[in-house]
């Protein structure tokens, strides 16, 4: 209502000082309340505040909870805590923090770097009065230094707390992941008591899913002051609750083999015992140091860790996404036996390539001359796209994606790995919804192969083989054996979620898995090689993921391409084929060929554990320095 | 005129009287000295509060001088203005409060501020205890007072629905002041009193509910806490059981500055910010306690006086609203303090450290005095 026009602005003020007037009495009363509560305990109760505050010399001082060990499944600790002395600067109580910081340079050595640290979180926003760390990880030599000028530098603590730290380094920081400072936003999410001696969270892997349960209870403690403060003694005690230890399925042994045999290169080679699930090993190699990161890396560090072309921090074996190739055949002819796309009688004939129609496009078979006639065992050993092309084809994207969908694909399977990814699934709605395009047979060729816009983390590849293993019997990978403490392990470990994968015909497993078991010991496999003079009968598949493609008629040589755009090479297989005790899943970036380089990998892995930590009984494992693994062979 | 008779004690300016050179340059000469005042006084529990620290009293000097140079900005621009832009600033409010919760950055364990290129980080929260009541006002005044049920509801929704989005932060403290800043202009535009009492009925069904569904733990725990402090000794119980001895154990006239031994032994938790009354209390007794709110009232005694004598409804109902505001402050914080209300992490207006609220604060008896100083030379 703009200015001016008519209101009945007499009556409104009246209105208006009326309720003015009932607010201010209405003031007056709260106003009356607070005076006679402080009345209450200013005066009529002063004596017995006084008392209580004459004898008030106790405060009360939390306790942080030692976080829970975490063991390997032969009770290897893989990480601990263990004491640091840090100095740290409550910037409100130092005087002068210019010549406070001179003095404390003369005192300890400390790195430019850690200067710096200190002037950005200076700078951030904290409570008033939290201490702000200077410098970690003291030597005797500098806490006694400390010790001598302590009096003349108010405002400077030297703290001693227990920090994580994991004996085998770079063997685990992508299967354990590690512990770090907590931040502003873990803050927000965290309770303010339970946390209030605590410094550090999970950050990610194991460390993180499992923070609940490795932290604990926070404790307390009375500590009788002086009237300058000054602690006295220990009054009462509530001992904080210890974090559960847990014991993880992940054997180091097996884990320092699969990095030794990815050493130089990049790669990830995940391990599963399908019987259970549990993840024997997770090797994303180049690794790294994670105890870098418990009490901050450096600058200059951390760039040289996330620069680096070789990615040591990105985690391959749970992120990293690729095309999965061949490795999906098996699990493509259970969907073409049970969808009835194909039969065990049905041979094709294989040219060296594939048409969708008379016209179209030629598909090429990596086998330039062609497999010949092939039914679907063969297909599956030799390796021939041409005959999975025309499968696919048959199947449709839907089914493929249905059956793929029940093989783990598409989504993080896993029941308590942080941070795996789903990779990617295509289906026709999805190409509908990104690509805005419809899906065309070509797609379905495409996918036939596990090329085109499928991904898969090596995760997810080593979860479908495990699922094969079991003939179609789910047990989602895990990391968690089981949890020593007041919880029993069910309550910390979340619930399976997956259907078994149940097909008409129980014997197409078997079939399958046979044709897997021609792929390394049949006499045309492509992994033949690979499976000579094993004593015991396994089942894998090769595969390679083409970093790009090429183009229709290009000759195909390694050595012109630089060796960064090197295919991927894959594996999948399991042993012993008839009684798996293992599932791994092997993936060698740039590795040109899956038969020539990662076959052999997954075949060290069997051996390793078939031959040398089953057969050999329990014996004792010894960590004498990190990263260094012994145990006889048996 | 019950009214009249407590405006009579005012000193101050007649309507339409002769304008002095504070009045040319928009400030109220009253509420300036009673600010400064309070200020000062504010300064000198502070730096108790603080355990000595210059530091802390040199950054609360500098936020009081920021705050100062936006009163004046404020008190500047013509209540007309305000109201103008008060759709605008409302809605930009609004969307800086979802970008809160989508981009926000955190402290203290809640999402508040948003830090954008540019600009300083900021709180929208703190933003919408201006813009809700101005934004409220502007649309009830554009019409018939009282107003009509349907623009009761209306109004209601304006001053709830930033409410509801700084519960999310969680920042429950806010949240209340803001949906009172909404509520107190609809209370003054003479909402009847049969929908106040619906009102509250329907507040008190709303309670458990609220207890039920949008309370966090942590603030279940605050309330169980104020019925029984013993039962949570290192937690907020803690924070009760010692800010009650350091207000019990200050007596008629307290312990005398900078002795107090709660604060300064560091039993008291956030002496220099929430809970800087018991500081106050402890070293200046019952009778520093009283001063303060004494202080308070005359503020709160001069912007009433301003709402009643501002010239039309838009700017009655900002100030009006404005003040109660203020006053809820107060009562909260020292009831909070003094253990017969829950802690909800409100400070004490003007005097707590922390930028924010004084900035706010400030702003709003900015506009108080633009209301003020601004009214045309027309018979009310």
């Amino acid at each position: 209502m703009p200015w001016g026009e008519f209101k009945d602005t007499a009556a409104e003020r009246r209105l208006f000082q009326r309720r003015t007037l009932v607010a201010l009495v209405v003031m007056l009363g709260l106003i009356g309340i607070l005076v006679a509560r402080l009345y209450f305990l200013q005066i009529l109760n002063h004596t017995n505040f006084t008392t209580l505050s004459e004898k008030n010399r106790v405060q009360v001082q939390p306790i942080a909870p030692p976080r829970g060990l975490i063991y390997d499944r032969n009770e290897v600790l893989l990480a601990e805590n263990r004491p640091v002395f840090s100095v740290t600067i409550v910037p409100e109580r130092v005087p002068d923090m210019e010549s406070t910081l001179s003095r404390l340079q003369q005192i300890l050595d400390i790195p430019e770097e850690d200067m710096e640290r200190f002037d950005r979180r200076l700078d951030e926003y904290r409570r008033p009065f939290s201490p702000v760390p200077l410098s970690y990880d003291l030597t005797e030599n500098e806490i006694a230094r400390m010790a001598v000028h302590r009096h003349d530098l108010p405002g400077v603590e030297v703290e001693a707390e227990l920090v994580r730290y994991y004996p085998f380094s770079e063997l685990t920081a992508h299967a354990l992941g590690y512990v770090g400072r907590i931040n502003q936003d873990e803050l927000r999410n965290l309770d303010p008591i339970d946390y209030a001696g605590t410094n550090y969270i999970g950050k990610s892997g194991v460390e993180r899913f499992y923070e609940d349960a490795l932290h604990g209870e926070v404790g307390y403690q009375h500590v009788e002051t002086n009237a300058r403060g000054r602690t006295l003694r220990v009054l009462e005690k509530e001992n904080p609750v210890p974090g559960d230890d847990l014991r993880l399925h992940l054997d180091i042994r097996l884990q320092k083999v699969a990095f030794d045999l990815l050493e130089e290169r990049r790669g990830a080679i995940v391990a599963i015992e399908p019987k259970t699930g549990g993840i024997l090993a997770l090797a994303s190699v180049p690794g790294f140091d994670a105890n870098q990161f418990v009490t901050g890396i450096s600058v200059e560090n951390y760039r040289e860790l996330s620069e680096s072309l070789d990615k040591p921090l990105f985690n391959r074996a749970l992120r990293g996404q690729y095309p999965p190739g061949s490795t999906i055949k098996p699990m493509l002819a259970i969907a073409g036996l049970d969808s009835e796309s194909t039969t065990r009688e049905r041979t094709i004939w294989d040219p060296g390539f594939y048409r969708i129609n008379d016209s179209g496009r030629r598909y090429r078979d990596w086998k330039r001359w062609g497999h010949g006639w092939v039914d679907l065992r063969e297909a599956v050993a030799e390796s021939c796209d041409v005959y999975f092309y025309d499968m696919g084809l048959r199947m449709g994207v839907d089914v493929m994606h249905e059956y793929l969908d029940q093989f783990g694909f598409g989504k993080n399977a896993s029941l308590d790995v942080s941070g795996a990814l789903p990779g990617l699934l295509p289906s026709a709605p999805w190409k509908r919804a990104v690509r805005s395009q419809p899906w065309y047979p070509g797609d379905s060729v495409n996918m036939s192969i596990g090329q085109g816009f499928m991904l898969a983390t090596p995760l997810q590849l080593a979860t479908a083989t495990a699922v094969m293993a079991n003939r179609g019997v789910w047990h989602e990978p895990r990391m968690l054996h089981e949890v020593t403490g007041p919880e029993t392990t069910d309550a910390v470990l979340p619930a399976e979620n997956h259907q078994d994968l149940v097909i008409k015909r129980e014997a197409d497993w078997n079939y399958v898995v046979e044709s897997m078991k021609d792929v390394v010991h049949g006499q045309h496999g492509t992994a033949r090689a690979v499976g000579q003079g094993a004593p015991y009968r396994f089942a894998g598949k090769t595969g390679t993921a083409q970093v790009f493609s090429l183009a229709e008629d290009e000759e195909y040589d390694a050595d012109e391409i630089r060796e960064r755009l090197r295919d991927h090479a894959l594996f999948v297989g399991f042993a012993p084929a008839d009684d798996p005790q293992i599932a791994v899943a092997v993936i060698v970036e740039n590795g040109g060929s899956g038969s020539g380089t990662a076959a052999p990998v997954g075949r060290a892995m069997f051996d390793a554990w078939l031959l040398d930590m089953n057969q050999g009984g329990e014996e004792p494992v010894v960590a004498d320095k990190a990263g260094e693994v012994s145990g006889t062979d048996g | 005129m019950a009214s009249r008779d407590f405006i009579r004690q005012m000193p101050g300016q007649t309507i339409g009287g002769p304008r002095g050179f504070m009045s040319s340059i928009h400030l109220d000469p009253i509420l300036l000295l009673l600010l400064t005042t309070l200020l000062a006084a504010g300064l000198f529990v502070l730096y108790s509060g603080g355990d000595s620290s210059m530091a802390v009293v040199k950054s609360q000097c500098a936020r009081i001088g920021v705050a100062f140079v936006v009163m004046v900005v404020f008190a500047q621009l013509d209540p007309a203005v305000y109201r103008r832009w008060a759709p605008w600033l409302y809605g930009l409010g609004l969307i800086a409060l979802v970008a809160v919760l989508l981009v926000g950055v955190g402290a203290k364990g809640a999402q508040r501020w948003l830090s954008l290129p540019g600009l300083p980080r900021f709180q929208p929260s703190e933003f919408m205890k201006l813009a809700v009541p101005i934004m409220t006002a502007w649309y009830l005044s554009r019409h018939f007072l009282p107003p009509k049920l349907s623009r009761v509801a209306v109004a209601l929704v304006i001053a709830l629905l930033p409410m509801i989005l700084i519960i999310r932060q969680p920042d429950l403290g806010t949240a209340l002041l803001v949906g009172l800043a909404g509520l107190f202009v609809v209370f003054f535009a003479g909402m009847s009193w049969k929908l106040i009492g619906a009102f509250f009925g329907m507040a008190g069904v709303a309670a458990p509910a609220m207890w039920f569904f949008v309370m966090r733990d942590y603030q279940k725990q605050r309330v169980l806490t104020l019925l029984d402090p013993e039962s949570d000794p290192l937690g907020a119980g803690w924070n009760i059981i010692q800010s009650k001895t350091a207000i019990g154990s200050g007596g008629l006239s307290g312990k005398g500055w900078l002795q107090g031994t709660q604060s300064h032994l560091d039993f008291l938790p956030e002496s220099h910010t929430d809970f800087i009354v018991a500081v106050l209390a402890e070293e200046f007794g019952f009778i520093g306690v009283a001063a303060l709110i004494v202080l308070y009232f005359l503020i709160i005694a001069r912007c009433l006086y301003i709402a009643v004598y501002a010239q039309d409804s838009f700017g009655r109902l900002v100030a009006g609203a404005l003040t109660m505001t203020f006053f809820i402050y107060v009562f909260v914080n020292i009831g909070m303090v003094s253990g017969i209300l829950p802690i909800v992490g409100v400070p004490l207006p003007l005097v707590s450290y922390g930028g924010t609220s004084i900035v706010t604060l400030m702003a709003a008896f900015g506009i108080m005095m633009s209301i003020h100083t601004h009214r045309r030379m027309i018979s009310a």
